[in-house]
């Protein structure tokens, strides 16, 4: 089992608090004038997310977690799992509908994925920063407008709904920013 | 390959001026500057610090000071008066935003002071070196009361540990028995932060657990006649009036050894020539050291130490 000194901690280290594995966040090294010296930490929940605070002496240690991040390609939905493949040792993995978060709204099928693992099973996907999805459905578009800066919901071809530009038409190509779930521009046919 | 300075040559440039009003202002109130080894055959017994050792061959194992107190100590006692000194100083494993492993030191000793009168001194310093002259001066039990609700002379350990609970420390079995630890978390997390915006207040009157080499006062319970001096939440000095007495002295780093073995660490050995200087005769005085860059901090308006230090970040951090 590894183990990391508190002198250790930096931003990005994965740690193990109460069995789950945590990313620190922030480090900050904190003495009283002539006394103990501490570590006050803020560490996100790999599994859900959530952000807390703890503090620790410092000289201690704390228990590192097992945790890599993997490229993996996306395969398909059975609609209770998403099925991902190493393209390099043709190994697949499947993540549940908690491990794939918002990331199952933005997937076709053939993206490369970053995967998350924690003792070898996946505990997050992240979807390619940018994608480029058709719009199934969406409200006639006001052709011409571009200025007004007005925009409306469109239904993406996985099922995401974004905002987008009046004047955007249903079956049109659009890139998308993952990170934040916004329309960046119209794409072309690949 | 990053090689340029830390900080900007301007602030470098300040800091000279600011070092130079420092030895004009000693020179002016008639202390005599020394300059003691940074090298050192022992090392320090206080269970938070931890010294650098140097190996020396056949010689065995010498020490970085983590401050000049003892061998200014000896100075005192071989009657030079008041004196000070500008030095590096090194802590292992003290490394962050306020914090560099190897620091500079401004160190003190008034003969013939107490803790308050050194209070005084350090505000003329301040205003000398052009930082706003302290506006506040409060005690240890009066900032605990006034932002953790506890009164830290009378407080029993479990009263503590319940008031520590809330901030979510990793603590095992042997620090819930450690009053000054739980002390240390409650200042740390509860009255630091509260002074983030309050200016420069000079903090006295320590609990006996954070007595360090202060005299005790004669009252009940007794206090470590210490201060420190905290602008905007930051620790920029910590004095004392100073223990005359060998065989108290000898007592509080042999009570030092007991807590480092309590927490794992080693005991160290004593510094017996020093411990000779006290019995010798150490004049009643008053000392303080202050962080040269933290109050270069104060001075630029900066957060960051690496700002006002030419090289941020030395080796062994």
């Amino acid at each position: 089992m590894a183990f990391y000194s508190t002198n250790q901690f930096k931003p990005g280290l994965k740690i193990m608090l109460d069995g789950d594995p945590y990313n620190i966040v922030e480090n900050e090294f904190v003495k009283p004038g002539k006394g103990q010296a501490f570590n006050r930490v803020k560490v996100r929940n790999l599994k859900t997310g959530r952000v807390i605070e703890r503090t620790f002496k410092s000289g201690d240690s704390v228990e590192a977690a097992d945790v890599v991040e993997m490229e993996m390609q996306y395969l398909y939905s059975d609609g209770t799992s998403w099925h991902f493949m190493n393209t390099s040792s043709f190994e697949q993995m499947t993540a549940g509908e908690t491990t794939m978060g918002d990331a199952a709204q933005w997937l076709k099928g053939q993206e490369m994925c970053s995967v998350m693992l924690w003792n070898g099973e996946p505990i997050s996907v992240s979807a390619p920063n940018f994608v480029v999805l058709k719009i199934t459905q969406t409200d006639p578009g006001v052709r011409g407008d571009t200025a007004t800066g007005g925009t409306k919901p469109a239904t993406m071809e996985t099922g995401a709904i974004v905002k987008v530009p009046l004047f955007i038409e249903e079956g049109t190509l659009l890139k998308i920013d993952t990170r934040t779930g916004e329309y960046v521009s119209r794409a072309k046919e690949e | 390959m990053i090689w340029r300075p830390t900080a900007e040559l301007g602030v470098l440039r300040r800091r000279a001026a600011t070092v130079a009003r420092i030895r004009e202002y000693f020179a002016r109130t008639g202390a005599l500057e020394v300059d003691t080894p940074l090298l050192c055959a022992h090392g320090v017994t206080d269970p938070a610090l931890e010294n650098f050792a140097v190996p020396c061959g056949e010689a065995g194992t010498a020490y970085l000071q983590t401050s000049p107190e003892f061998a200014m100590k000896r100075l005192l006692a071989a009657g030079s008066g008041d004196i000070w000194q500008l030095c590096h100083a090194f802590r292992r494993e003290e490394a962050g935003r306020l914090h560099n492993p190897e620091f500079t030191m401004l160190e003190w000793y008034r003969v013939g002071r107490d803790h308050h009168a050194l209070m005084d001194d350090v505000a003329r310093l301040l205003e000398a070196v052009g930082c706003a002259r302290p506006q506040r001066r409060t005690s240890y039990a009066a900032l605990c009361l006034e932002h953790a609700g506890l009164d830290p002379h009378h407080a029993t350990t479990g009263e503590l540990v319940d008031l520590v609970a809330r901030w979510n420390v990793a603590l095992g079995p042997v620090d819930l028995a450690d009053r000054a630890l739980l002390l240390d978390v409650v200042f740390s997390h509860a009255v630091l932060p509260a002074l983030e915006s309050a200016g420069a207040v000079f903090v006295y009157d320590f609990p006996r657990e954070h007595a360090a080499y202060a005299r005790l006062s004669a009252g009940s319970p007794p206090l470590g006649e210490r201060f420190e001096l905290i602008v905007d939440g930051m620790e920029i000095a910590n004095g004392y009036h100073e223990i005359g007495d060998a065989a108290e002295q000898r007592a509080r780093q042999e009570a030092e050894n007991d807590c480092r073995r309590r927490r794992g660490l080693a005991p160290m050995t004593l510094d017996a020539a020093f411990l000779a200087a006290l019995a010798h005769g150490l004049p009643p005085c008053a000392g303080v050291a202050l962080g040269l860059e933290r109050l270069l901090l104060v001075l630029e308006g900066r957060r960051e130490l690496a700002s006002v230090m030419s090289f941020y970040g030395a080796a062994g951090s």
